[in-house]
């Protein structure tokens, strides 16, 4: 057996302890287009009073996989999972502090911040 | 004694360097130092497109009080961008199997992946410029009213990231042809798949919550 076989089996072995097998992500990325039609599918029929939470949780959903799958965060150190999320509930309070501030507060005159837009 | 013979073979058939030497000292946390950096951007990068989507999201209906025109919300063509946002998704694809594809030695693999994946971003560019071009056409401009600037700014800035992206891209696969990039440097490729996964998760943000939410 050279060293190069070696090498190769050992990349192997590595690469199905941190991930999926190639088929394995074209599942994945299967699953991604087929959420995507569905998402897309909102645009062209009514889905009433569900439509935005739909779409929320598909949003959510396909966020989901791509950063536990694509990203390996499902079999990578939760370091990273934890720097990652940091950022991101960091991101939402800013969207919170936003929408706080512009939209939910109004001045004394009754004029919200929101007519500067 | 060997044994020792043996292993210096096997790292000099993978073309082992200094330089690797150097840079795979071993850390506290058992994780490389540019792993950890590609995260912590990464984390960063949320503020930015967190700043840019509630930017939008409460100027996106709004053209304020001495300005007029459409905003962009009244000229999404949702079909076209629609099939922009299956080919970035699509992208993601490739990127991970050029990924394993170099972890496994595979080099030739690894060059085909990476390129698809750069053409694939590519054609997102293309269509983001298709699609901004027919918006100023229609009247929207940059400057048109506080709707389009926000609108403008977030899509723009996420169209820097993924051309930033292809050029890495591209980099990568030059390094790999010249044979610079061996599968002992795998972990270049999987951060440099970091970044553009990234992108691609900013994009479905964006697509639902821009394009397809009312």
């Amino acid at each position: 057996m050279n060293t190069a076989t070696v090498s190769e089996e050992e990349g192997h072995e590595e690469h199905h302890d941190h991930g999926l097998s190639d088929i394995g992500y074209i599942k994945v990325a299967v699953l991604l287009a087929i959420l995507t039609a569905v998402e897309v599918a909102t645009y062209f029929f009514d889905f009433g009073v569900v439509e935005i939470p739909s779409l929320l949780i598909l949003m959510a959903v396909k966020f989901q996989i791509v950063v536990s799958y694509f990203m390996h965060l499902k079999f990578d150190s939760k370091v990273f999972t934890y720097l990652f999320l940091t950022g991101l509930i960091l991101a939402m309070l800013v969207f919170a502090a936003m929408g706080t501030s512009m939209v939910f507060w109004q001045n004394p005159s009754g004029c919200d911040a929101s007519a500067f837009c | 004694m060997a044994d020792t013979a043996e292993a210096q073979t096997s790292e000099l058939a993978y073309g082992r360097t200094e330089w690797d030497d150097y840079h795979h000292l071993p850390t506290n946390t058992g994780l490389t130092n540019e792993k950890v950096t590609m995260w912590a951007f990464l984390g960063s990068d949320c503020l930015l497109f967190g700043a840019l989507i509630s930017t939008y999201l409460l100027c996106r209906n709004r053209v304020g009080p001495a300005t007029k025109g459409p905003t962009a919300a009244d000229l999404f063509d949702i079909p076209f961008t629609s099939v922009s946002s299956f080919v970035l998704l699509m992208s993601s694809l490739t990127m991970v199997l050029a990924v394993t594809s170099i972890q496994r030695a595979e080099m030739e693999r690894c060059k085909l992946w990476l390129l698809t994946t750069a053409s694939l971003g590519s054609i997102f560019i293309a269509g983001q410029v298709y699609e901004f071009t027919g918006f100023y056409r229609e009247g929207l401009g940059y400057t048109t009213n506080i709707s389009s600037s926000a609108f403008y700014t977030l899509t723009g800035f996420h169209g820097v990231h993924v051309s930033l992206g292809i050029v890495m891209l591209v980099t990568m696969w030059v390094l790999v042809t010249r044979g610079i990039l061996g599968p002992e440097r795998a972990e270049t490729i999987e951060i440099i798949g970091l970044y553009w996964h990234f992108v691609d998760i900013v994009w479905i943000v964006i697509f639902a919550v821009v394009y397809l939410i009312p």
